[in-house]
């Protein structure tokens, strides 16, 4: 994986000394927190509903064992001994004292991470496959392409200050694992018919108060145009975004309001133009950076075959495991969603057995998902029982993923401040719910996922079953969404009526996996029962 | 009524204002009636609080102070996924005050 540079680690350790002095200052009080406020939003530390919460970056979801014990640590020194694993493949820490603030930036930057540009209207941190540089139907590891992206948007001084948050996504198959097209720029890395690497460009996507799919701008732009096509997006947008109202400040407003061809030819007339001044950056250092995200020496004559005696074993491969590029290895995701819990928290205890387990068995790396989970990406098949076993022993080994348990819940009313209502708690009585009627296992794939507001930071609008959570005079009640899809087949989910209480939501989540029971035909998944049969007999299941 | 709540500027701790200071327990918090701008301003020069806020509250049948909306109940107790983590860990029913 991507290694600092002293440029890189010069920048991140100023920025600590920097934050320092801010924060000293504003404890003495020669800042106000007017003054204050976005300095610390820019180094990830928000104010929320118990304490100031911290965000910290995960590149593009990838980790190594170091970083994640040093995750570890900053929840057992300085939080209450735990994080919560984001939907934008980050961490959080929900009890962070301001005064220790510097000191935990401090304590990262030793394992070359940073919480810069976690918050703001900026170019947050770029997200891509969590099975990246292991998925046999992968084209290439999209990471390279995603930490030039990265390198590029860090401290960019035009792009400081956007109309609002940016958020670019990267992936290289035609399986969406990372919801591409939802993001304000979705690039997917293509061949063309002369068998040339290219980046397809998606803009203007994304969740929140007004979810749009991204249309796809440009099918084959050349990778050494990347950098120079993707800062002419944000010319275009930084340019005429709609600086005077938030709720349409967004990109994805400015690319519907413009129209695809008319934002697509402005960004054609910058691009030209930026070609002209040679903004990007040599293919040298691309080349540079690909070195970094080289295969690991995998082993070759490696068994394939796992015992499978073991029944609970056998379940979790078949649910767990997804094909890996090299013969006799697979990606193996380990669940933050048991029977009951807190969707993406992990303990400091669970932090370190993970940071272990990636060193032991897959070459020092572990991923963190969109969906909350962790990932160590390169597991030999022959020690995925043993594996298995000491997942199993820390109450990691659920056999759930995609599964109407593994549920996307984000923060909610717990936490956040922004929240109209709670969503773990929905969450918890859902998993529990299934767990007890026996459901979940007939239901097969059916993604879950719940917001506490509008915000959409639980992709609910992507759900195959989405719920969001709103304020109805001061009580919480939950609308329920249908047929959404963050994958390659991207759908946004439909309201179904109106909302319901939180026990209501739950018996509501039921009677619409019933419905989904009683109409699938062969092989159909939840979303495909729906596509095929339509919102009216859910409704009538609901409400009629 | 009308209390006052903010958070500790050092540890970020929700506090209300009790009259003479900033207490962690919300049951401490006082009615400021019409007083709110003023205690706010000088409370916050002090950098005894950080970005208060008034909200409204009401006594629930024990007499003790409830803010009236779900939010700044969930800031009193702490997070009901955690019961543990609340200023009540001992206490399930502290659950149904915040709901
Ligand atoms: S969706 Fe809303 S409630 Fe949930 S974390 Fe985002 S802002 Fe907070």
């Amino acid at each position: 994986m991507y290694k600092y540079d002293q440029y890189d680690q010069a920048m991140v350790d100023a920025r600590v000394e920097e934050f320092r002095d801010q924060t000293r200052r504003r404890l003495d009080g020669s800042l106000a927190e007017e003054h204050f406020r976005p300095l610390r939003l820019m180094n990830g530390l928000y104010l929320q509903l118990h304490a100031y919460m911290l965000r910290v970056a995960v590149p593009y979801g990838t980790l190594n064992s170091d970083q994640m014990h040093a995750l570890a640590d900053i929840a057992e020194k300085y939080d209450r001994g735990y994080g919560h694993f984001t939907t934008r493949q980050n961490i959080q820490y929900n009890w962070i004292k301001l005064e220790d603030a510097p000191d935990i930036l401090a304590d990262l930057a030793k394992v070359e991470m940073h919480a810069i540009q976690t918050s703001g209207n900026c170019i947050r941190n770029i997200s891509s496959d969590h099975f990246a540089g292991a998925a046999a139907d992968e084209l290439v590891d999209p990471r390279p392409y995603a930490e030039i992206l990265r390198q590029w948007s860090s401290f960019h001084p035009e792009f400081s200050y956007l109309p609002r948050k940016f958020k670019i996504c990267v992936i290289a198959s035609d399986t969406d694992r990372a919801a591409m097209r939802l993001h304000d720029i979705g690039i997917q890395i293509v061949k063309n018919d002369a068998g040339e690497l290219g980046a397809a460009f998606y803009v203007g996507g994304g969740m929140g108060r007004t979810p749009i799919i991204a249309p796809c701008i440009n099918e084959f732009v050349p990778l050494d145009q990347l950098v120079t096509y993707s800062e002419a997006c944000l010319r275009v947008y930084n340019r005429y975004g709609r600086r005077d109202n938030k709720y349409k400040a967004r990109i994805k407003i400015l690319v519907h309001e413009l129209g695809k061809e008319e934002y697509t030819r402005q960004v054609e007339e910058e691009f030209a133009h930026m070609l002209e001044q040679g903004v990007e950056p040599p293919l040298a250092e691309l080349e540079r950076i690909k070195t970094y995200f080289q295969d690991p020496d995998f082993k070759t004559g490696l068994t394939d075959r796992a015992d499978r005696s073991d029944p609970d074993f056998a379940l979790w491969i078949d649910r767990n495991c997804h094909k890996h590029k090299a013969p006799g290895y697979v990606s193996a995701t380990i669940s933050l969603k048991p029977v009951g819990g807190i969707p993406g928290d992990a303990s400091v205890e669970q932090m370190h057995l993970m940071a272990n387990l990636a060193k032991e068995y897959s070459f020092d790396e572990c991923r963190v998902t969109h969906a909350q989970n962790i990932v160590l990406p390169h597991v030999e098949i022959g020690r995925l029982h043993e594996l298995w076993t000491k997942l199993e022993e820390a109450g990691l080994g659920t056999p759930n993923l995609d599964r109407i348990d593994d549920i996307i819940a984000c923060p909610g009313l717990d936490y956040c401040s922004l929240a109209n209502a709670r969503s773990i708690p929905v969450a918890q009585k859902i998993s529990e719910r299934f767990a007890a009627n026996g459901k979940a296992d007939e239901l097969g794939q059916l993604k879950l996922k719940i917001s506490g507001c509008i915000n959409a930071c639980g992709h609910h609008h992507a759900g195959h079953i989405g719920i969001l959570g709103v304020d109805r005079k001061g009580v919480e009640n939950y609308q329920l969404l249908l047929g959404g899809s963050e994958a390659e087949d991207t759908s946004l989910g439909k309201i179904t009526g109106p909302g319901f209480s939180e026990d209501g939501i739950v018996d509501a989540v039921e009677k619409a996996a019933d419905v989904y029971l009683a109409h699938r035909e062969d092989g159909e998944r939840f979303l495909d029962t729906y596509r095929r049969i339509g919102m009216d007999p859910f409704k009538e299941a609901l409400y009629g | 009524m009308k209390i006052l709540t903010g958070n500790d500027l050092k540890t970020g701790a929700v506090t209300w204002w009790d009259g003479q200071d900033w207490s962690l327990h919300v049951e401490d918090a006082v009615d400021v009636g019409d007083k709110a701008e003023e205690i706010m301003g000088r409370e916050e020069s002090a950098r005894r609080v950080n970005v208060p806020y008034a909200i409204d509250a009401e006594l629930d049948g024990n007499g003790k102070v409830r803010p009236a909306h779900i939010k700044d109940r969930v800031r009193a107790l702490g997070p009901t996924v955690r019961p543990d983590l609340t200023l009540k860990p001992t206490e399930p029913e502290a659950l149904n005050w915040v709901i």
